[in-house]
């Protein structure tokens, strides 16, 4: 029997070998485990999100979040990053006709718009840090840098593998032959985009 | 690891596959060449084999189950006497803190683990997990996670808060020393070993399981450790968020549980019984699940109510999130909140009365053989029984106010965890044991190991209901013969008896120990079937060969082994043997497969786990040594995500005599 | 991708990768607008006062975009159910638990 096998390698997955490829649910392993990863996700932040909903009217002698949220700024923050989820929709697309040049651009693309994001934090963090906002200063710094450190370090792993697939990508000699890795990458990629949705409404548009 | 050639059907064939395996390192695209060892300490440390690592969660879990154990004989020894002083006061902190860590995530989940591991993909017709890599990596997080827990014994002192680390005590102020730092990243870094562990558990049960084997046609104990590797996938990240905001305030001084800071040290109480109430269920069903399998085998009849056992099962694993506050009735958290989680605990007795309702119906009218492995069943019933019924006392709010933090909490948690959860561990030792090794545990050291255990356990916990209606306090590092009262409910006199017990339970388990190794040393090879049993993990040799099954099994039946042993005879309605165990198991082999491809050992798995300690003990020391730990678990990333799972084409031999090729399956990814 | 099809699943692939998905370029950047709309939407709530529709109105536009990005980027609108259930439980015990968890500090009321 002539089977063809789309070998996928994302970091982390791997399939083991069977006699035929078929599985029970005819639903693939990575796919299947990258859900239940994101159903556990969920739990994740939303220990987070709970946490920093309890503290953040608490800021001690620290500034309040109206003093030091930036609005206007942290919404084109959240643009950029809503819009990387329709550069990667598209990087998914294209590798999935096989089209490993628009797959590499759009993944590219999808890497910096997120490294923008990224920038923002960092440079949000620090503005907050001189209005006098420290991760000891109060339960709302506390559990403010923890929930957005958190997320931040979600969407630069999230770069990382943008990155290292583009890499793999250009070494592969079959084209598309990593079009499920790179639809892996980019469920991760939108559960990070979903999240913030909700930091962003919960964290920076509703007042305390 | 390798193909595993077979001669085509008709050839002769040789007794055993050769063991040495047609692979040759070549360079992988990452830094290493790939692990080929088969013999040797190279070929469990590289291993990515589902029972390898099933036995080597086993051994682990077993070391620690002594260590836990001894820890806790320390703590009756200290009780044992009025003002005791076997240890002093920290010590005995450290001491019941460990012991709880201990046992709970060291030694009940993991050996649960090395069960799901070695038993699930036997049990659904499978050669391997589906993630065979990431199982490997759990194991060695599990490890990692055991030792950084217990290293803080030699660092400073081990954890001294409690199992369940309440805030504030948990804080730099009250536990100055590093050990709830090390228990911390510990219980961090295990807690990475179940999550990957329940992620590749399910994928399994999902997507591996053999033709024809449907949901409701699976062994019982595969449902519920599926049902448990779900309340680990959704439990697991709540503990995580606790660890980390614990960590974060002992080590970078945020405020999360600072009172003086104006927060709610309740959180932390939220947070962790979120994760901890369905973590009693993680501890239990695994044995409920054994328990189901071995009542039937040695009833002589199929489970009664399969399906019920299935849903009530699901159903606790339901319920089980809505019951996490019933730990805190004593905190204030208002009468509403009391009523509502009063109710669900209540409500949660009736699916594990559903269960004992089938156990005992099975067990009706059956032709009951008492094996060693049944005696720990029915004595699982009974005992958990009674840890469930106090269980429900602790339902009542009321009542529940009384009793919080005495030794009556004591006395049922060990009903349940102890009569419930080892119990059915230990049933499942004597029931697999020839599976796992093919070699019988010895019957009669095993029903002495029983009796010492039954006896030595009500001897230590039963009393402590009544220390505990006496008002003795839980973590109460000496007592009072002042205050010790008089008559028959004096505590000098239970707490004497409840220590005795525990020395009776310690040989118990040394007779355990004892009868592991004289089996080793036997030369007696166990039959191939010797429990006459009905699920597919059976269908194997003992111990199962590399790749499980020569084919896979279809499956028409819940209980398919049975069902192709045995028929039922249309005159008498009676089951009649059709089939002996050995010919079931020469007709797989005459079907055999000809090309098996296993998946290939690696290094990754555990060069990245290393990598995880090291950044702990950074962080809590000397933060350079964190970014080493980081470098190192970023390589191993890379490593592993450029290494294929299955080794490619020109890294096999090519097989020599028979002439079959042609690698029809698995290879073609160009 | 599961492909235990004809030997030359090349063509097969290619072209059952729209029906899969069920969604085009045009269908994305569509999407894409939409979310862009509604977070401005959001984001005006901070300069115009919306009274007492002011939480409500950002919570529903905050499902909205969730529920659109889970739908047709993460594809699960088109996907075997299996991956809803998955996730959505995951969800939805977050959302409970945390939720009662709150409760018990009286979050809500305040």
């Amino acid at each position: 029997m002539a089977t063809m096998v789309t070998q996928w390698e994302l970091p982390m997955a791997e399939t083991a070998t069977h006699d035929t490829h078929a599985t029970s649910t005819g639903l693939s392993n990575v796919k299947l485990g990258m859900w239940l990863f994101l159903g556990s996700e969920c739990l994740l932040f939303g220990g987070l999100i709970s946490t920093y909903m309890l503290y953040r009217g608490r800021v001690s002698d620290g500034p309040t979040p109206e003093q030091i949220y930036d609005i206007p700024f942290t919404s084109v923050s959240s643009f950029v990053l809503l819009m990387s989820s329709l550069t990667m929709v598209l990087a998914v697309a294209a590798a999935h006709k096989r089209d490993d040049r628009g797959t590499n651009l759009w993944l590219t693309i999808t890497a910096l718009l997120g490294a923008t994001f990224v920038g923002g934090q960092v440079y949000e963090f620090t503005a907050f840090y001189n209005e006098g906002l420290g991760f000891t200063t109060s339960l709302f710094g506390s559990s403010f840098y923890t929930l957005t450190g958190f997320h931040g370090v979600h969407v630069t792993v999230g770069i990382i593998m943008l990155l290292a697939m583009v890499a793999i990508n250009k070494r592969s000699r079959v084209p598309g032959s990593k079009s499920e890795t790179v639809e892996m990458i980019g469920l991760y990629w939108h559960f990070v985009d979903i999240v913030w949705i909700i930091i962003f409404t919960l964290v920076y548009l509703i007042p305390v | 690891m390798a193909i595993i050639e077979r001669p085509a059907p008709g050839t002769t064939v040789p007794a055993l596959i050769p063991a040495a395996p047609a692979i040759t390192p070549t360079r992988t695209f990452g830094a290493l060449r790939r692990p080929v060892a088969t013999k040797g300490w190279k070929s469990w440390l590289f291993t990515v084999d589902h029972k390898k690592l099933g036995l080597m969660y086993g051994a682990t879990a077993l070391f620690f189950f002594i260590v836990g154990g001894l820890e806790a004989v320390l703590i009756r020894f200290q009780l044992a006497a009025p003002e005791g002083k076997v240890l002093n006061a920290d010590l005995y902190n450290q001491m019941f803190t460990m012991h709880a860590t201990t046992m709970v995530f060291l030694f009940v989940m993991p050996m649960a683990a090395g069960f799901a591991n070695y038993f699930i993909p036997l049990q659904i017709g499978a050669r391997d997990v589906a993630f065979p890599r990431i199982n490997a990596f759990g194991f060695w997080c599990l490890l990692a996670g055991g030792i950084v827990v217990n290293l803080s014994w030699f660092l400073g002192g081990a954890a001294d808060g409690g199992w369940f680390m309440y805030a504030p005590n948990s804080g730099p102020v009250f536990s100055p020393s590093n050990g709830v730092d090390f228990w911390a990243f510990g219980l961090q870094i295990a807690g990475i070993a179940s999550l990957t562990g329940a992620i590749n558990l399910i994928v399994t049960v999902l997507n591996m399981r053999a033709p024809g084997m449907t949901l409701m046609k699976m062994p019982i104990f595969t449902w519920m450790m599926t049902v448990v590797q779900f309340l680990l996938l959704f439990a697991v990240p709540v503990i995580t968020v606790a660890l980390f905001l614990l960590s974060f305030q002992r080590s970078f001084g945020a405020q999360f549980f600072d009172v003086a800071a104006g927060a709610d040290p309740l959180l932390w109480q939220h947070l962790f019984w979120i994760f901890g109430h369905p973590e009693v269920y993680i501890l239990v069903l695994p044995s409920f699940g054994i328990i189901s399998e071995v009542l039937p085998v040695f009833s002589r009849k199929p489970l009664f109510g399969y399906p019920f056992v299935v849903f009530s099962g699901a159903a606790i694993g339901f319920v089980g999130w809505g019951v996490w506050a019933h730990h805190m009735f004593a905190s204030g958290l208002g009468p509403v909140s009391v009523a509502v989680f009063s109710l669900a605990t209540m409500a949660i007795a009736v699916p594990t009365g559903v269960k004992i309702i089938n156990w005992t119906l099975t067990m009706w009218g059956g032709k009951l053989v008492f094996t060693t492995a049944m005696k720990f069943a029915v004595g699982l019933i009974v005992l958990f029984t009674i840890g469930g019924l106090s269980g429900v006392t602790h339902s009542v709010a009321p009542s529940d106010t009384q009793q919080t933090d005495t030794y009556y909490i004591v006395a049922h948690f060990h009903y349940v965890l102890f009569g419930g959860a080892i119990f059915g561990l230990f049933s499942g030792f004597y029931y697999w044991w020839p599976k796992m090794f093919g070699k019988l545990l010895n019957e009669q050291l095993g029903s002495w190991n029983f009796w010492l255990m039954v006896i030595g356990m009500n001897m230590t916990f039963g009393p402590m209901h009544i220390l505990g209606l006496q008002g003795q306090p839980r973590r109460m590092y000496q007592w009072t013969e002042a205050r010790a009262g008089e008559g028959f409910f004096n505590l000098a006199f239970w707490n004497l008896v409840a220590s005795i017990g525990s020395v009776i339970l310690t040989l118990g388990i040394l007779l355990f120990l004892i009868n592991i190794v004289v089996t080793a040393r036997s030369k007696v090879r166990a039959p191939l079937d010797p429990w006459n049993a009905r699920s597919l993990e059976w269908m194997t040799s003992n111990p199962p060969k590399e790749h499980n099954f020569d084919s896979i099994p279809h499956v028409h039946h819940l209980d398919e082994f049975f069902h192709r042993k045995y028929e039922e005879d249309s005159a008498t309605h009676t089951m009649r043997e059709v089939a002996t165990a050995e010919q079931v198991l020469a007709e797989l082999e005459r079907n055999a497969d000809e090309h098996i491809h296993m998946p290939s050992p690696s290094y990754w798995p555990l060069v990245l786990a290393v990598g995880l300690p090291v950044v702990s003990l950074g962080v809590i020391y000397s933060i350079p040594v964190a970014i080493v730990g980081g470098v190192i678990i970023l390589y191993a990333m890379y490593g592993w995500a450029l290494e294929p799972s299955v080794a490619a084409e020109s890294d096999f031999d090519e097989p020599s005599s028979n002439g079959h090729n042609g690698h029809a399956v698995g290879t073609s990814h160009g | 991708m599961t492909t235990q099809t004809a030997p030359d699943t090349h063509h097969n692939e290619v072209e059952h990768s729209e029906a899969e998905h069920g969604m085009s370029t045009r269908g994305y950047i569509t999407i894409a607008l939409i979310l862009a709309a509604i977070t401005a939407l959001e984001v005006s709530t901070y300069y115009v006062d919306f009274g007492p529709l002011f939480l409500p109105s950002l919570l529903i536009m905050m499902v909205i975009k969730f529920i659109m990005v889970v739908s047709y980027f993460m594809h699960l609108k088109f996907d075997n159910k299996l991956f809803s259930w998955l996730f959505y439980t995951g969800l939805i015990l977050a959302i409970g638990v945390y939720a009662a968890a709150l409760s018990t500090f009286h979050f809500f009321l305040r």
